[in-house]
């Protein structure tokens, strides 16, 4: 299976995501931001990080940058996108996801591991997790996702929560939203759910010495699912 | 030309940096201060010498990249 990994100016964690993808089986590419093409591939992941240093809103410039307009024909023609943390908000600044990833509820950058709950798995992303909680990690300043009402309704309607943030038993509550985002939402899909954005970053979490598995859990999940 | 940009959240939409102004003005004995609401201002050089053409181009600008409209409003001043 062959992934392609984007790099922006400012992007921090695509050589973490290259590890983990490298990892768990994929022939990985880096690709950059400037080029006009990406080369074939059965996965894209917009990585981690500041891309464009979060000029005018996080996410905005590279969600114009050249490459991008590949990253949009690859995803509507049903290739799968996977955004992590500014990749999230990349791909809500493309239009690609709805809404949109707001400063932090408390102002406060956030860095720790939480638990997330997958809310829909009848997708490639979570399609074989066993587990239904898992332990994740954020770092983020705006990961507190917002949408207008009509939106949220057709995302519910849609099953497009893809990951909320809970507890360790799974309470996805106010108590337990670290950033204020609406519902819980960590991550969502778009309506045909080959497209995911989250903030927590899986590939934070794939050695046992190191941090936890449980992103193991979702690398080794995609790569059996394409 | 130069053309004004403000771009504003909307009314409703969550903005926790303008209510953290309005409490540190409120401790700095401004205490009727009931809202505050942060912006942003783009001052725009266009090479263009008709007016109307210029701020059609910058509300273009605006719809496309300058604010989010899920969550901003624009104003072309």
């Amino acid at each position: 299976m062959k992934s392609s990994v984007i790099i922006f100016p400012g992007s921090n964690c695509d050589r973490d995501m290259d590890v983990a993808l490298k990892k768990f089986g994929f022939k990985n590419q880096m690709v950059w931001h400037n080029d006009d093409e990406i080369p074939k591939s059965d996965l894209i992941v917009l990585p981690g990080g500041f891309s464009y240093g979060d000029y005018l809103r996080c996410g905005s410039i590279a969600g114009k940058s050249r490459i991008i307009k590949s990253v949009i024909d690859f995803a509507n023609s049903g290739g799968l996108v996977l955004g992590i943390c500014n990749g999230f908000q990349i791909l809500t600044e493309t239009g690609l996801l709805p809404g949109i990833l707001q400063q932090n509820k408390y102002l406060n950058f956030i860095c720790k591991n939480v638990f997330v709950k997958i809310k829909n798995n009848e997708n490639k992303f979570f399609k074989d997790i066993k587990k239904e909680i898992l332990e994740l990690h954020i770092a983020h300043n705006e990961g507190n996702y917002f949408c207008s009402n009509d939106e949220l309704k057709s995302i519910e309607d849609n099953n497009q929560i893809a990951v909320t943030y809970c507890d360790h038993n799974g309470n996805d509550d106010e108590e337990n939203n670290p950033n204020g985002a609406l519902k819980n939402i960590a991550g969502i899909f778009n309506k045909n759910k080959n497209i995911l954005g989250m903030m927590p970053h899986p590939e934070r979490m794939i050695d046992p010495f190191l941090s936890g598995e449980d992103g193991s859990l979702f690398f080794e999940n995609l790569i059996k699912s394409l | 030309m130069k053309v004004k940009v403000i771009v504003t959240l909307k009314n409703g939409v969550l903005d926790p940096q303008g209510k953290a102004i309005q409490q540190t003005l409120n401790g700095m004995s401004f205490e009727n201060v009931s809202e505050v609401r942060q912006g942003k201002y783009f001052d725009i050089e266009v090479k263009e010498s008709d007016e109307s053409k210029a701020k059609t181009q910058v509300e273009d600008m605006c719809k496309k990249l300058l604010a989010n409209l899920v969550i901003e409003d624009y104003k072309v001043l």
